[in-house]
């Protein structure tokens, strides 16, 4: 099957998948005891017949399988509803999403820029002190919670003063040109950025060291050593390619365990994403922010899925996609 | 079976990191198990006077410079006129020695027997906190065994709620097979699709306001369960699948047994060593879920306390975090516990599958 036909194949599979995931948030939100219309009836300006209105259009004295199917049909049509806070919640969404995805991106990138090398170091020297170093360092980061290390780094920027509290842009940033505008999100990008790629850093890390181990003792590494191949192009060329495979695989579960890791650091680092959305929306008790954003992060989740199994295909040939 | 898991114990203490964090972890329980004598001051004391006090001084010198019994002073607090805040004064004078096996607040050890006697403590209206005091006046370092009762139950009391869940899910996928395992299969996705702390976070919004502390507790270890077994049950129903095939299964199918009886006798306990494997290393997601939850507020609420709940101080101002580097003590007891059970479920790995144990 081909590249686009297979990606055509697996979007249509996600429909059904996110389906039931807009099934469980609405009965869940159904659930609750928060009223939809709470922001409405205590503001004195909106009149009762507004408010009924409202009740009516969301349908609300209808059974709940009835209300399930017009928010259905207004999100097809594009309409998330308006936020309990004021404006549309797709605007919202979209600006804190994209936040997000900036740094969950960029940690991606240092993640494996990082890992890969020192797991490759690891492996080719084995049992040397620098790869026991990784190995403490790889443990402490398994169990290091990413709360404690924003925490530990948000000291760091106190005592030093060279890194931002927090925040996502500087009180002055609207009168900064597009450089200095671009350094400023960098500069505020560091601390969340060290937290999750350290975090994230750990697994990916091991998983390169000891898939690249198992491949070193493959029969077609030593037939390349035998043949008198230099080390560094048995390495690089035969072991390493073939080692990568399993760890594309994990960069959808990977992407998947950054998404809540980075829900819980765009919190304390007040980072204004879709975690730190989620949580105000909650906190406000916003229902269509709340469903809305959960299922952004379901949707989120299956694209990184989707993005992983992609990139898999087009490192190696190999793979039949069907 | 009793030889064969005694000597796999014995394996396991054999390790020396394993061995260090099972005796850190048997500390760690021990503590939250005798939280009310072990900590000076209980749960909800709280002195009025000492909000947001520094941790108090202890004195090993005394006024010839000579080394004496360590005392404590009394504290008062200052306005500073110069930059508008609060500081905390030592009262010279009276000194407070530290008393062990004092008595102090009475308090229900076990929640059953009277006591009022403390590991150790000073007379009022001194007061010792090791590690400050919140906003509320509350002893930092007396909350933190306390919190401990809270964040190192519920990691497992969520096993004993999503392992047995997630384990007749997959059994019941695996042994069903076809289309119902296809319908179970992709439920189970589509939970695990949720980003895991987004939907917790829905889950929590979802909890009535106004319950009573242990009501909630109870419902935060559902939702943490809930949020935790599809992972579980797919693997189990893929090994449920491959052990069915194997020959020892087919011989008693093959004898008259029924399908049923085969899966549940049979099949089950050849999952076993995963499942405790599992279980080792799903413990630190729950304390951690436990943890985050509560840190935003939506999890075990004051005057309840938990690790997550105090970290919350740290959270609300950040700024303080150098002249109250204690505020994340909690974060680091979590970490320890972690690093422990992480440590502990390494190790049980390697003697329990040694297929999986890899390239240490």
């Amino acid at each position: 099957m081909s590249l686009p036909a297979y990606f055509f194949k697996r979007c249509l599979q996600a429909l059904p998948l996110l389906l039931i995931i807009s099934i469980m948030a609405f009965a869940m939100l159904k659930a609750s005891p928060i009223d939809p219309l709470a922001a409405m009836r205590s503001n004195p300006s909106i009149s009762q017949a507004a408010i009924d209105a409202e009740y009516r259009r969301l349908g609300l004295d209808k059974p709940n399988h009835e209300q399930y199917f017009i928010w259905l049909s207004n999100v097809m049509r594009g309409n998330l509803g308006m936020s309990s806070t004021g404006g549309q919640v797709a605007d919202r969404l979209a600006a804190h999403a994209g936040n997000t995805l900036l740094l969950n991106v960029i940690t991606l990138i240092c993640t494996w820029a990082i890992a890969l090398p020192a797991g490759v170091y690891a492996a080719v020297h084995r049992g040397r002190l620098l790869d026991k170093f990784f190995g403490l360092l790889t443990s402490i980061g398994m169990s290091m919670p990413a709360f404690l290390l924003a925490f530990l780094m948000l000291m760091v920027a106190l005592a030093t003063k060279l890194l931002p509290i927090g925040g996502m842009t500087s009180a002055d940033f609207a009168q900064k040109d597009a450089l200095g505008q671009m350094l400023d999100i960098a500069h505020h990008l560091v601390i969340p950025v060290t937290v999750l790629t350290f975090v994230s850093l750990a697994s990916i890390q091991r998983q390169a060291r000891s898939n690249l181990l198992d491949v070193l003792r493959a029969d077609y590494v030593r037939t390349a050593r035998a043949k008198g191949l230099p080390e560094n192009r048995v390495i690089y060329k035969h072991a390493l390619r073939n080692a990568v495979n399993p760890l594309i695989t994990l960069l959808g579960f990977e992407f998947a365990a950054l998404l809540s890791g980075a829900a819980i650091t765009e919190m304390i680092l007040s980072y204004p994403g879709l975690g730190r959305l989620t949580l105000e929306a909650v906190q406000t008790q916003d229902i269509n922010l709340v469903m809305a954003s959960l299922m952004l992060g379901a949707v989120m989740l299956v694209a990184g899925n989707l993005f992983a199994d992609l990139l898999l295909k087009l490192t190696d040939p190999r793979i039949t996609l069907d | 079976m009793a030889q064969a898991a005694k000597s796999k114990m014995r394996l396991i203490w054999r390790d020396k990191i394993a061995r260090c964090a099972l005796v850190m972890l048997g500390l760690l329980y021990g503590c939250a198990l005798f939280a009310d004598f072990l900590a000076p001051y209980p749960m909800e004391y709280s002195d009025p006077k000492m909000g947001n006090a520094p941790a108090t001084l202890i004195h090993i010198w005394d006024d010839n410079a000579d080394l004496c019994r360590p005392f404590v002073l009394a504290s008062r607090q200052e306005n500073d006129i110069a930059t508008f805040k609060q500081v905390f004064k030592e009262i010279e004078g009276t000194e407070y020695p530290i008393k062990l096996l004092h008595k102090g607040e009475p308090y229900k050890l076990f929640g059953l027997i009277d006591a009022d006697v403390h590991l150790f403590g000073v007379d009022s209206p001194a007061r010792i906190y090791l590690f400050g005091g919140d906003m509320n006046g509350r002893d930092n370092f007396s909350r933190l065994f306390f919190g401990a009762q809270k964040s190192l139950t519920i990691g497992f009391l969520g096993l004993f709620i999503a392992f047995p869940i997630g384990i007749m899910y997959g059994g019941i996928s695996g042994y069903l097979g076809g289309k119902a395992d296809n319908a179970m299969m992709r439920f189970a996705e589509a939970v695990m699709s949720i980003p895991s702390f987004y939907l917790l976070i829905g889950l929590a919004a979802v909890l009535p306001l106004g319950m009573s502390s242990s009501e909630r507790f109870a419902l935060i270890t559902l939702i943490l369960s809930f949020i935790s077994w599809p992972g579980l049950a797919r693997v189990i129903r893929g090994m449920v699948l491959r052990i069915r095939e194997e020959e020892f299964v087919q011989a008693a199918r093959a004898v008259g047994l029924s399908e049923i009886k085969n899966v549940i006798i049979h099949v089950i306990p050849q999952t076993a060593s995963y499942v405790v494997i599992a279980a080792t290393l799903q413990v630190p997601n729950f304390i951690l879920a436990e943890s985050s939850l509560s840190l935003i507020g939506l999890g075990i609420q004051q005057p309840d306390a938990s690790w997550g709940n105090m970290l919350q101080a740290a959270m609300d101002q950040p700024h303080e975090l150098l002249n109250q580097p204690w505020l994340v003590a909690p974060g680091i007891m979590i970490f320890i516990t972690i690093l422990c059970f992480n440590s502990i479920g390494d190790v049980l790995r390697d003697v329990l599958d040694p297929k999986l144990a890899g390239n240490r």
